[in-house]
């Protein structure tokens, strides 16, 4: 499939949203509202509750299906509010040990007078940031569409798995299109450069897994069958994430993102490697 | 790879050449703006400094000492067209990539510096401008130095992808590290400082300044009008609209910067 068949597929309704992974591989689950500082945006979901029986928290940036959810979520584009709710319930899970599950949909962080006044770019900057040693586990489930910072933001882990049709990139195809060619109509050509999708992604080192998703999500078999296998992968990695000591987990999660463009050798210190290359007991 | 010169504050300030206001666009001596900080003599206007004139503001003088000045990348993930702009814009700025990174002492005290050039792609973050700053933040953490930053940039660099986008996680977790150890960062956001650099290390200084009338934002403006449908105020994402925000500590001059500085420095210095 050519990498501009697969963003639109992404953003086609009737696709898997965050509410539907929730509903599918987390009992119990009890939704948090609320940064504590101005509002709930409604475009992330964030809660605690079990997955298979290992107490987690999960956030997911939530798209909605009709029209009029999908206007209340701002399709899926966060605001301030809604990075600043999502590192509120990280804090939470570090504060009692659980693992952090993200789910990330969206085509950008959300634009706008207000998003801008709030500190859009200073709430992405404060999760990278926070995210980066964070003390519980981290897994991030790209599910769809993932754009820019406003991904990142949530994409920030341990682990990153990705649907075989999801993408992630550092600028929307239309908006590279019309930078690049004043021509926003020139995106599929934008997309094919960009390597965006999840076989390139994984070959940059950039994730680690790529989901097989189902032909049709609105195949009730063979979506039942996609959730509980990937109920069951999740589980299996979440399990042995929580066995690395917390030291070793924030060592690997600093290397993985450090090694990624490694060009400077002036000044930087020699790596401690004690405990980087110990693998966990699993 | 061929040997770039690079114009030095000596060179502008014996400079015979004009050039146009980026605001009036009226003709000025090179040399006479160079005098004068880069601010128009005519309306005032805070142009664009070159970043290796921006080290000879700021340092005591001869104390620069520059790491990794020619570190250059390649086409990670072989963009069309993109060596040629990397050609480019090496020649227009005299720089191997869009950032300087080094140590200096100012006002008498040691400390880190980055400067990203705006003339480089616009300040654009790649792999080598993102990886420079991260070698510099592990190196002030590893000899307990603090950091002072100038963002110059357009955001993450479209050409290389997502290894662009990965560097604002790298390097806000050497931020982090550098932070948790103690240290102090500083970072002034220069016109303009928008998109991923916003969105990462230009947000999370201890202290966080910038300059009169620089742009400081996430989203272009003309995106969220487009967006929006919404008409939008003069001064929006100016750095006076960043302050009244609270997201900065403060809008320093040119002329008083070094000086700013050397204080803060100074009531951060390691006992």
């Amino acid at each position: 499939m050519q990498a501009y068949d697969r963003i639109k597929c992404t953003r086609r309704a009737g696709r898997a949203t965050a509410a539907d992974y929730i509903a599918n591989i987390i009992h119990d689950f009890t939704e948090l509202h609320g940064d504590r500082r101005f509002g709930d945006d409604p475009a992330v979901i964030g809660g605690v509750g079990f997955l298979s029986g290992i107490p987690v928290t999960v956030i997911g940036i939530e798209k909605g299906h009709a029209l009029d959810e999908r206007m209340r979520r701002n399709f899926g584009c966060v605001s301030p509010e809604g990075y600043r709710k999502a590192l509120r319930l990280m804090h939470e899970a570090e504060k009692f040990g659980r693992p952090v599950i993200c789910i990330v949909d969206t085509q950008g962080a959300s634009c706008g007078k207000g998003a801008e006044e709030r500190g859009e770019g200073q709430s992405i900057a404060e999760n990278l940031y926070e995210m980066m040693t964070l003390k519980v586990p981290v897994v991030t489930l790209m599910v769809g569409e993932g754009s820019s910072g406003g991904a990142l933001a949530l994409a920030v882990a341990d682990r990153i798995w990705m649907m075989e049709n999801a993408y992630f990139t550092v600028v929307s195809p239309e908006a590279c299109a019309s930078i690049l060619y004043k021509d926003s109509s020139r995106a599929p050509d934008a997309a094919e450069s960009l390597k965006l999708d999840a076989e390139n992604l994984i070959r940059l080192g950039i994730i680690e897994r790529i989901i097989d998703e189902p032909a049709d999500f609105n195949d009730p078999q063979a979506t039942a069958f996609f959730f509980a296998s990937l109920d069951n992968s999740l589980t299996y990695e979440i399990k042995g994430l929580l066995k690395i000591d917390t030291e070793t987990l924030l060592a690997e999660r600093y290397e993985k993102y450090r090694k990624i463009g490694r060009c400077a050798t002036e000044g930087v210190p020699r790596p401690k490697v004690k405990s980087l290359f110990r693998r966990d007991k699993r | 790879m061929e040997l770039l010169k690079h114009k030095t504050l000596s060179d502008y300030l014996s400079s015979d050449a004009t050039v146009l206001c980026e605001k009036c666009k009226e003709e000025v001596s090179e040399r006479r703006l160079a005098a004068e900080y880069f601010i128009c003599p005519k309306c005032g206007k805070y142009n664009r400094v070159p970043a290796r004139v921006r080290v000879e503001y700021l340092v005591d003088a001869a104390s620069f000492r520059e790491l990794n000045e020619k570190v250059v990348g390649g086409n990670p993930i072989d963009f069309p067209d993109y060596e040629d702009k990397v050609e480019s814009s090496r020649k227009k700025s005299g720089e191997y990539e869009g950032v300087i990174t080094g140590t200096a002492t100012i006002g008498g005290f040691k400390t880190c510096l980055f400067v990203m050039e705006s003339k480089f792609m616009m300040g654009s973050m790649g792999t080598v401008v993102g990886d420079k700053i991260t070698a510099l933040f592990e190196y002030a953490a590893e000899n307990r130095l603090p950091v002072i930053g100038y963002t110059v940039s357009g955001g993450a660099r479209m050409q290389e992808g997502m290894l662009s986008l990965w560097q604002m996680a790298k390097v806000s977790g050497a931020v982090k590290r550098h932070s948790d150890a103690g240290n102090f960062y500083l970072v002034c956001a220069a016109d303009p400082t928008t998109g991923g650099v916003t969105a990462s290390f230009a947000m999370l200084g201890d202290v966080i300044i910038s300059e009169p009338g620089a742009l400081v934002g996430f989203a272009g403006k003309r995106v969220v009008e487009q967006v929006t449908g919404e008409k939008l105020p003069e001064n929006f994402q100016s750095a006076e609209f960043q302050l009244q925000n609270g997201f900065l500590d403060g809008i320093v001059p040119r002329a008083e910067q070094k000086a700013y500085l050397t204080r803060l420095l100074k009531i951060h210095a390691k006992r």
